[in-house]
């Protein structure tokens, strides 16, 4: 186990070409689950494939430990990986593909045997070992695929996309699985997914990624709560947060953004009094689950009432789709609130908690330099005491 | 189709479908009975009786005669065709698998180049290849005819081992190389014990390719050094003397009875080649 | 961090495994490139020379070509191989099409009559034009059998006519591929979305329109390729007339590929021959350069 630090790695498949890899500057601490997020063809394999060494930087470096491997071939960097195809060999039984990477390791048979064992029993695998890849279950192709990578006890473990050819029980499932064995391994790992419920849920870190770029690198948490421009912001989170494209004002010195539902308006104070946002072109951001119920008077938040076009229920709660400034905005409500099609709600949010994101750029606007999650609280203080 | 077309009823047009086959199973026999039916029968048969006549007297002298002239062409096809095989095939799989599996700048340039040689007319190579196996000192023996057929047959088992790894994920190398397997460990662990079915095909594929061959046969060989194709054709279009048709048909039966067998026992693998190859062009 | 470097710390071992692809590679790249495209160089620059017996380089210019174009062999020959291609891919196609079709009906026995359909092709054209020749054999083959069935006023002697011993060759040639053909359109069915059959049934068309209308016309690609391989076997056919008729009666069967050989090594006119083979591999371009074309395009749409 070890910790590993990406230094500036660039990658490029030739001149003229786009960059795949731009400046990524990552690291992690021995032990930590570290999750590369991002829609396909956002780099992220090519990241992994980097990391495994089975493609070559052409810029900056890779440490693991205190190690450079930038240069190395794949088998000296001392990884093991999880391939979203499980990449079993399907001519050798389960037991022969865990031990074919510690045969080729010179390992001796006894030593290769107690290891085997301690896998399979580690997995749940040990009745398999006889059988052939293609008799194997999905989930049990899954588990081999792991067992292979255990076995070689690697300072890193890369897995990539392990869970997306499951079934979707399935795959929540071993979900679970895969943390409470991190949680008990406690092995340093890099794991590529774009699904961002394994990312929020798996992570330690999470590096959101685009266009060769990483968008984000923080811990779930911060990633969910503190987005640092808009595409993160739409990318993590289900349903997806709620852009609304406005423009703000200023009136009696106070920088408000004006929201319209048809049936009434709204001025929305804005808690950021930095100069130079008003009659600027803004993306509101507002989390469905943000968005309340008035309950009763005088909370002092502000409210506006809105036509409910659709509802959806999933269960646990119900989602209540409303026109706002001509955009569809998505309210997460308990079920047994949760109105009717054609009923008109009025509806509340804490504006300290609404995001705002430069309408061109889509860099996330008046956070400059303060740490947020305080500023906001502040912010709500301050607005609550009025 | 209209056979179909005309009849109303279902069970009439199967009728119509079957006999259509039948017959058509019929013609394309003839020629083999016919061949068989000649080559056992004595001269004085031929002209008596007509193609499909049974023999009054089943005669094996024809195949005596035939083995007597075309034994010694018969080892040179084996001769040819057995190390030919082999040694274009096992090109072929480390081709393929460098094609498929560890591309490089300008690899797939070269399979571009290779894939005409599919489609290669050998008329335009004849000469200059004649000249060079001239210069090695392989005019007109077996040992030339192997290098021709080793050459020329690269294009269609390399295409054969490239088509049927590009379907295999590349996941699977990366694992191994991961795992610590260099080229060769790859190679021989991973990829092979996987290419039984593609194996098959390109023997078979290459085995009846080089077995049937005539033009290269005819060119680069002479007398002693001859395949069977050529000491056949050169039996069947000899003026001098009677023409004795059994012996003809039977030599005709020993030309085509190992591709034939083959054919027989694996079949399924056989039009596997065919399509691929064709298809894949 | 520098960006330079990253190869320096490569040990022998990984050096010699990144050589190792290209060093394989390498032999049959230097045999494809010599071999088959330095040979086609060779024989392209002979096409220009008066080269005879033993190739000499005296440069002729085009007068090789216009010596082939005089030739009324030549000229023969390819009458011959446009009627011949022109027959044999058509009533292949017919005959192939036609048995996938009708195989397709689940059919009894089905792998059984394709075996039969296909041995053909495993056969080697000289055994092919041997049995053929032997069929067609004027006053003992096929003309006898059929006058001896009834027929009495059958006759069959088309390969001493000079008009018509072209037939022959294409009787033979049919015999050999049509099964293949078969074959192909036959994968080519089992292909075809069960679905869209059925949609057509309900939607009221007889078998006959669906095959017609709906099923073949999805298999352009495979006509396409059939087309594409029979052309190719046609232009590149010497073994069948080589053992049917040896060009004759006279030259009056002769194809392009009888023509090179004749003239490069039994008249020892290796410039005119030059000529003619560099005229086929024309005429092999001519057909597989747009086949290529539309390959490759079809597949970057995948």
């Amino acid at each position: 186990m070890a910790t590993l630090e990406l230094r500036n790695v660039n990658k490029t498949y030739g001149a003229g070409l786009p960059d795949t890899l731009k400046n990524i500057e990552l690291s992690i601490k021995d032990g930590e689950f570290l999750i590369l997020v991002g829609p396909s063809g956002c780099g992220k394999s090519t990241l992994m494939n980097c990391i495994a060494g089975l493609e070559t930087i052409t810029g900056g470096a890779i440490m693991i430990g205190d190690q450079d491997v930038s240069g190395m071939s794949p088998k000296d960097r001392d990884i093991a990986m999880v391939f979203q195809s499980y990449a079993l060999y399907p001519t050798m039984s389960v037991r022969e593909n865990i031990e074919f990477g510690l045969k080729i390791r010179k390992m001796s048979q006894a030593a290769i045997d107690e290891e085997v064992a301690r896998v399979a029993k580690l997995l749940q695998i040990e009745h398999l070992l006889n059988r052939k890849p293609g008799q194997l279950s999905g989930g049990q192709q899954q588990r081999v695929a792991m067992g292979r990578a255990l076995a070689r006890r690697p300072k890193i473990y890369l897995f990539d996309e392990p869970l997306s050819n499951l079934d979707a029980k399935l795959r929540v499932e071993m979900r679970t699985e895969m943390k409470l064995m991190h949680q008990r391994l406690k092995t340093t790992t890099v794991y590529v997914t774009h699904d961002q419920i394994e990312a929020m849920t798996l992570g330690d870190k999470v590096a959101v990624m685009k266009d060769g770029i990483i968008q984000q690198f923080g811990t779930p948490k911060e990633i969910y709560n503190d987005p640092a421009n808009l595409f993160v912001a739409s990318f993590i989170g289900s349903p997806p947060m709620n852009f609304i494209p406005l423009r703000l004002q200023r009136k009696d010195g106070r920088l408000l953004a004006l929201l319209d539902s048809g049936q009434a308006r709204c001025e929305l104070p804005m808690s950021m009094q930095d100069a130079g946002l008003e009659d600027r072109e803004v993306i509101l951001g507002l989390r469905p689950e943000q968005i309340t119920l008035a309950s009763g008077e005088g909370n002092g938040l502000p409210s506006i009432k809105a036509e409910v076009q659709v509802t959806e229920p999933t269960g646990p709660d119900t989602l209540v789709f409303v026109n706002l400034n001509d955009t569809k905005v998505c309210c997460r409500l308990a079920p047994d609130v949760a109105p009717q099609v054609g009923e008109t709600v009025t509806l509340q949010f804490d504006p300290a908690k609404v995001l705002l994101f430069d309408a061109k750029t889509g860099e996330r606007l008046g956070t400059a330099g303060a740490p947020k999650a305080e500023a906001h609280s502040a912010n709500v203080a301050q607005f609550k005491g009025r | 189709m209209t056979s179909l077309a005309d009849k109303p009823s279902i069970s009439l047009s199967r009728i119509a479908i079957y006999a259509v086959l039948i017959l058509a199973v019929l013609l394309y026999l003839v020629p083999l009975v016919v061949m068989l039916l000649t080559s056992f029968k004595t001269p004085e048969d031929i002209s008596t009786g007509n193609l499909l006549s049974w023999p009054t007297v089943v005669s094996g002298i024809g195949w005596v005669k035939a083995w007597a002239t075309v034994n010694g062409y018969f080892w040179n096809s084996i001769k040819i065709t057995v190390p030919a095989v082999l040694i274009s095939t096992a090109i072929g799989a480390l081709n393929g698998y460098v094609l498929s599996m560890w591309r490089f700048r300008g690899s797939q340039l070269f399979f571009g180049l290779l894939l005409f040689g599919c489609f290669l007319p050998f008329q335009t190579v004849l000469l200059p290849a004649s000249f060079t196996l001239g210069k090695m000192g392989l005019a007109s023996t077996t040992t030339g005819l192997v290098f021709i057929h080793v050459v020329y047959g690269l294009a269609f088992t390399t295409l054969f081992f490239r088509n049927y790894y590009v379907s295999i994920p590349d996941a699977l190398v990366k694992a191994a190389r991961l795992d610590g397997a260099g080229f060769f460990t790859i190679f021989r662990r991973i990829i092979l014990p996987m290419s039984t079915p593609i194996i098959m095909v390109c023997l078979i594929w290459q085995f009846t390719q080089i077995w049937n061959d005539f033009l290269f046969g005819v060119v680069f060989s002479s007398g002693d050094s001859q395949p069977i194709t050529v000491a056949l054709n050169n039996l069947v279009n000899t003026s001098t003397g009677a023409k004795e048709y059994n012996v003809d048909m039977a030599a005709a039966m020993i030309a085509g009875l190992p591709t034939l067998l083959v054919y027989v026992v694996a079949g399924k693998y056989f039009v596997r080649g065919l399509t691929a190859g064709a298809v894949k062009g | 961090m520098s960006s330079v470097a990253v190869f320096s710390k490569a040990s022998p071992f990984d050096a010699l495994q990144r050589w190792l692809p290209k060093l394989v590679l390498a032999p049959s790249m230097f045999i494809v490139l010599v071999g088959f495209y330095g040979y086609i160089l060779w024989t392209f620059v002979l096409s220009f020379t008066t080269s005879t017996f033993l190739p000499n380089y005296k440069w002729a210019g085009l007068a090789q070509y216009a010596r082939l174009f005089d030739n009324d062999r030549w000229w023969v020959a390819s009458k011959n191989l446009a009627l011949f291609g022109g027959l044999f891919i058509g009533i292949t196609l017919v005959i192939g099409v036609l048995l996938a079709v009708f195989l397709d009906q689940r059919i009894r026995r089905e792998g059984f009559i394709r075996t039969i359909y296909l041995y053909p092709m495993a056969l080697s054209m000289i055994v092919t034009g041997t049995a053929w020749k032997w069929l067609l054999n004027p006053g003992m083959g096929l003309d006898k059998l059929l006058r001896d069935w009834g027929w009495e006023g059958f006759r069959l002697d088309w390969l001493i006519d000079p008009d018509r011993v072209v037939y022959c060759l294409v009787i033979a040639a049919v015999w050999q591929a049509s099964g293949f053909i078969m074959a192909m359109f036959l994968a080519g069915l089992r292909g075809v979305d069960q679905s869209i059959i059925r949609a057509a049934q309900i939607d009221g068309a007889s078998m006959p329109t669906i095959y017609w209308k709906v099923v073949l016309p999805s298999l352009r690609p495979v006509f396409f390729s059939a087309v594409m391989i029979l052309a190719h076997i046609a232009i590149k056919s010497f073994d069948l007339v080589a053992a049917m008729t040896a060009g004759g009666p006279g030259y009056s069967s002769d194809l392009p590929a009888m023509f090179m050989y004749s003239f490069t090594f039994s008249r020892g006119q290796m410039g005119m021959g030059s000529a003619s083979a560099i005229l086929m591999l024309g005429a092999i371009l001519a057909i597989i350069v747009p086949y290529l074309y539309s390959e490759l395009r079809t597949k970057r749409h995948d």
